[in-house]
């Protein structure tokens, strides 16, 4: 019964690279600190001759353990018996270990690795899948739930992920889809490969389904413990602190961010110059590059964080950038994770494909994300903060707690270029020497507006720091927040531009 | 403004031949740009004498000749697709200038099947 679907379909198992639902379980959780659920339990199907059948333990591994000693609730599905197909009782093992994970208040890991439904079962498992995305959805936001992708997971049994807190996924390992190549074969006529279709890299680059991409399960597990580290056992907690360390000395954050604000640097850095050891643990960090979003600790304490990336796109923020933000934002509200925002962006990406993709919708997102937050909200102004983008990136009037200024910031309605060409624009037309007037008034228009005192002078910016003192700043204020407390109007819940 | 050029930006920039140029309020930024946004497909108007197909599919059936004169809403063709039988319509009042498939063909969507004058 422990071998599940028998020697040789694990044989199978392994050649694909993969492990068995048992090994996996063991090289994720503590030495020792599994305990299994269910081992016992059997399918009750009569029907198609499924009566002669025995699938050993339905399918389905589930129990609790440990990950560096924070209790976690886990079930992982077994390809070797019947494909790891969703059946009534499979999936009644799964939701059992979703309610204990709820009651016990503790994260909850799934492993998917799938061939979909259990054809012979019927509508008995549909009303399974029905069952289990109920139980994610009423979880969300009070225990983190996590999903690994480790074989198939296709049709209706993406939902579950898809309706998580993080998905990890593993190269040509993890596959997922609603219909699949074949289906889009004959109805449509189109020809692609799964892995094209609905792989890791796929679900990691383009669809954004997936937060963290490995190239191994073993990689893929690694990453699993470090997120558990950063994270709360539910939503009442606050993340274990940590020893607190300095910055390493190679991340000078002097020398990171050029004065030109039209120059590119790897906003990373600054982050890894303000952050603990300087380990930022990135998430999503394929998709919308555009934007960083991440967890680092400062003084021992997790802290999320978002920052536009200058090095890509130029930091601008779009309908990917926005969704990746809001949805992190919202992630760190929910679990008491305070959000530091680091901002130099140019505004938004102009474009057909962007205004016909619905920005105006997706950026507003990040506007909901941001003022809806309790949790303590630190801003810092590196460089140019120019119109909506400046609202949007938790600026003083979303309610930041703490909002400060580099002095290279330019906190504008837009670059000078752009505003001299419009303010001016008489002037450098009706001028003998156009280009030289446009210059000119370039300049001019740097000199009194690209600075962060304008916006100081109305109290929108709380400090103009030097970067050397950023940590100390932040860490201060952190402090300060301590015990901050908001009273929200009440409601039933809000209307997110979804 | 004195430009601090770092030893990092240089090495960044020295690292990645791919660094561009992106255009916002007519500022010139230095940057990475994705291959999504280098590979967009830059908007066109929609000219009412080519007639696109709106879905992949197969040929089934060529209801005009070239030659022919038709009205707009006037069927062109049958498409099948997604189980089903679409019929393709003209978008303007003209003469059918060419059919650029035959009967059976597999079409993608976007693809210009009939030109009308």
């Amino acid at each position: 019964m422990l071998l599940g679907g028998g020697e040789q379909a694990i044989e199978k198992q392994k050649a694909l690279g993969k492990r068995t639902a048992r090994e996996r379980i063991m090289a994720l959780l503590d030495t020792d600190s599994f305990i299994e659920y269910d081992l016992f339990v059997e399918h009750e199907a009569r029907d198609f001759d499924m009566a002669k059948k025995s699938l050993p333990s339905d399918g389905v591994i589930i129990g609790s353990g440990t990950i560096y000693g924070a209790p976690v609730a886990i079930f992982a599905q077994d390809f070797t018996v019947a494909g790891g197909s969703l059946g009534r009782m499979h999936s009644r093992k799964i939701t059992k270990i979703m309610d204990h994970a709820l009651k016990m208040r503790m994260p909850l890991i799934g492993i998917n690795d799938s061939g979909g439904a259990r054809i012979q079962e019927g509508v008995n498992s549909l009303a399974g899948y029905g069952e289990i995305f109920f139980r994610n959805t009423i979880s969300s936001g009070v225990i983190p739930q996590i999903s690994v992708i480790l074989g198939p997971c296709a049709g209706g049994a993406v939902y579950s992920p898809a309706l998580t807190d993080f998905v990890f996924v593993v190269d040509n390992i993890s596959k997922m889809f609603i219909t699949g190549p074949e289906v889009i074969k004959t109805v449509l006529g189109e020809e692609i490969s799964m892995e094209e279709l609905g792989g890791a890299r796929v679900h990691s680059e383009i669809t954004g389904n997936a937060h963290f991409f490995a190239s191994t399960e073993e990689e893929c597990f690694d990453q699993i413990k470090k997120l558990i580290t950063f994270i709360p056992w539910n939503n009442g907690q606050k993340a274990k602190a940590f020893e607190p360390g300095e910055p390493k000395r190679e991340y000078n954050i002097e020398k990171i961010v050029p004065n030109d604000p039209t120059l590119p640097y790897d906003v990373k850095d600054v982050i890894r110059s303000i952050v603990d050891n300087s380990d930022f643990f990135e998430v999503m960090e394929l998709y919308a590059k555009n934007i960083v979003i991440g967890f680092g600790r400062m003084g021992g304490r997790t802290t999320g964080f978002v920052a536009n990336q200058p090095l890509e796109m130029a930091g601008v923020l779009d309908v990917d950038s926005s969704d990746k933000a809001a949805r992190f934002i919202r992630y760190c509200d929910a679990f008491n994770i305070p959000i530091i925002t680091l901002v130099d962006l140019p505004g938004y990406l102009p474009g057909v494909d962007q205004e016909h993709a619905g920005v105006i919708r997706h950026g507003a997102k990040v506007l909901y994300a941001y003022s809806e937050a309790t949790v303590p909200k630190l801003t810092v102004i590196l460089r140019k903060a120019y119109g909506g983008g400046y609202i949007a990136m938790s600026s003083r009037h979303l309610r930041a707690d703490f909002v400060f200024a580099w002095p290279s910031a330019e906190i504008a309605v837009m670059g000078p270029e752009g505003a001299a060409n419009i303010i001016f624009r008489k002037e450098i037309l009706s001028s003998e020497d156009p280009d030289g007037t446009r210059r000119k008034k370039v300049a001019e228009y740097k000199e009194k507006f690209a600075n962060p005192y304008v916006a100081a002078a109305r109290g929108f910016v709380d400090a103009v720091i030097e970067p050397s003192e950023t940590r100390r700043f932040l860490m201060h204020s952190l402090n300060a927040s301590e015990n901050k407390t908001i009273q929200m109007p009440e409601k039933k819940h809000g209307l997110p531009p979804l | 403004m004195i430009i601090r050029k770092t030893e990092l930006t240089e090495l960044t920039m020295k690292k990645n031949e791919k660094i561009g140029v992106l255009n916002i309020d007519s500022s010139l930024y230095k940057t990475r740009i994705s291959s999504r946004f280098a590979n967009r497909i830059p908007y066109k108007p929609t000219d009412p004498h080519m007639i696109l197909s709106f879905i992949p599919g197969t040929v089934l059936d060529i209801l005009v000749k070239p030659g022919q004169r038709v009205r707009k809403g006037d069927g062109l063709m049958l498409l099948d697709s997604m189980k089903m039988q679409n019929q393709l319509k003209s978008t303007m009042d003209g003469k059918v200038k060419t059919i650029l498939v035959k009967k059976g063909d597999r079409v993608s969507k976007g693809m210009v099947l009939i030109e009308v004058e």
